[in-house]
């Protein structure tokens, strides 16, 4: 029904314009510069959340119903992330799981990829699980 | 000049005589941070010969600030009081009273240098500090940690499991509780290490960032507004912290160098042997701190009591320590 271009090709363009237009024409080391910088950093962010996010979101919901096995009328997602929060907290489900951990890994991964993909622990998380063989490079 | 600089500098112009009998003038006042409740202001006491005293002003123009701070004249209680005991800080010049007029606060010297964390650890100006900075850092938080509590203005004291407890308080207040978090908190809770068998001074925001430095290394270590009695492996942890690395993620202190020789360092000066367990325990509690400090920016914005881009994004950096969590409790490299 909606027509192209769709959120996240539009999100793009207005980084490109606050980026390559705006940003030039401001003062530089200004508040205002460095305001439209965030504003260009958070529109990415977004464009990134429309175009992974779902993945993301689906993922974790199976992931979620492994571990808890829920009984049951559906519930939503943000149900089910306190479920487990407050499952590991009061210790209904043991923290050293390697199941728990995988996941908590592999959510954390993919919204590092949404959030701040270019976080230096993240490219180094993504680097050592590439190739975790290589010794860490101190 | 107008408005609320206008009124400072004539404020100052009133005040500087009294303390320095030479100026004439105040020059130069700019405000170096632009925070609400705190504000730092750089300015010159000229002298008739034309001779500038290089002041900064750390006031409160009144309001209420966060209740980890310490009080200004309590911090500049204690910055005074450091004098002398071999941790490089700022000279004190005056704690501000009531009848001064200019609000609540200090003035203290200024010293040249740099702050800004990035500059440090790239410009070609900074490459004879960068060999020096880890153990400078270490030295000075092994003098910080030897000062005696009795040359001391009472500062509050924070225990382990105090620190503990706030985290847990904090955590389960958030309004969605977080997997990643209480993944950490129950290898905080398993692994809390005794409290330190003495208290020491804990300066609390020890990285780069809070230290002056110039080319050939420390030159003072500033913002001790979340100062108080601990445990000294905190400063040593947090100095460590990924976020005060800058991007060099494989260089745990500060970004400059690695945990070894800031160790070596520290016990060098102090006689004692750093508990690297303990340290690592501290990290946790930090990402954690600094995690849930993003995590409750999301209420700041959605609650419209700051509804900036800025906020928003610092909101969703909750991530960011999640990974660095992760990395350190759950993971084999080295340099987490």
């Amino acid at each position: 029904m909606l027509d192209h271009p769709r959120g996240p090709a539009l999100l793009d363009a207005v980084a490109a314009l606050l980026r390559d237009v705006l940003m030039p024409q401001l003062p530089a080391g200004s508040s205002a510069a460095f305001q439209a910088r965030v504003a260009a950093n958070a529109v990415d962010l977004a464009a990134r959340e429309m175009r992974l996010g779902p993945a993301a979101e689906a993922a974790a919901a199976e992931r979620l119903l492994a571990l808890l096995q829920p009984g049951g009328a559906a519930q939503t997602q943000d149900t089910l992330e306190a479920e487990l929060a407050l499952a590991i907290r009061s210790g209904a489900i043991d923290d050293q799981s390697p199941a728990l951990r995988a996941h908590l890994w592999a959510s954390t991964l993919d919204k590092l990829a949404i959030d701040q993909p270019s976080y230096a622990p993240y490219r180094r998380a993504l680097q050592l699980r590439a190739a975790p063989a290589q010794p860490p490079q101190e | 000049m107008s408005g609320e600089p206008a009124a400072l500098q004539a404020g100052l112009e009133a005040l500087l005589p009294r303390l320095l009998p030479h100026t004439r003038r105040i020059t130069g006042l700019q405000r170096l941070s632009a925070g609400a409740t705190l504000q730092t202001w750089s300015f010159d006491a000229e002298a008739a010969d034309g001779h500038g005293h290089p002041l900064i002003l750390r006031r409160s123009p009144g309001g209420l600030r966060g209740n980890e701070s310490l009080s200004l004249p309590l911090e500049a209680a204690l910055v005074h009081a450091l004098a002398g005991s071999g941790v490089p800080v700022a000279e004190v010049v005056h704690t501000l009273q009531p009848a001064d007029g200019v609000g609540d606060g200090f003035l203290m010297t200024r010293i040249p240098g740099e702050t800004i964390a990035r500059k440090i650890q790239r410009d070609a100006a900074y490459t004879t500090a960068r060999a020096l900075l880890v153990r400078q850092l270490g030295m000075a938080a092994g003098a910080l940690h030897r000062v005696p509590l009795a040359a001391l203005p009472t500062l509050p004291v924070r225990s382990t499991a105090a620190t503990l407890a706030a985290l847990q308080r904090r955590s389960a207040a958030l309004p969605q509780p977080d997997a990643v978090f209480e993944f950490a908190l129950r290898w905080l809770q398993r692994h809390q290490p005794a409290e330190p068998a003495s208290l020491r001074l804990v300066h609390g925001d020890f990285r780069l960032g809070n230290v002056i430095v110039g080319p050939e290394g420390l030159r003072a270590v500033l913002d001790w507004e979340i100062a108080h009695l601990g445990d000294p492996a905190e400063d040593l942890a947090w100095v460590c912290l990924p976020p005060w690395r800058f991007g060099q993620i494989t260089q745990p202190v500060a970004g400059l160098g690695q945990r070894a020789e800031l160790f070596a360092a520290w016990q060098a000066a102090t006689g004692e042997a750093v508990d690297a367990e303990r340290v690592r325990w501290w990290q946790a509690a930090g990402s954690l701190r600094w995690g849930l400090g993003c995590a409750g920016m999301r209420e700041w914005f959605e609650s419209g009591r700051d509804p900036s881009v800025e906020r928003a994004m610092i909101a969703r950096r909750v991530s960011e320590n999640q990974i660095d969590l992760l990395r350190l409790l759950d993971s084999e490299d080295a340099c987490a």
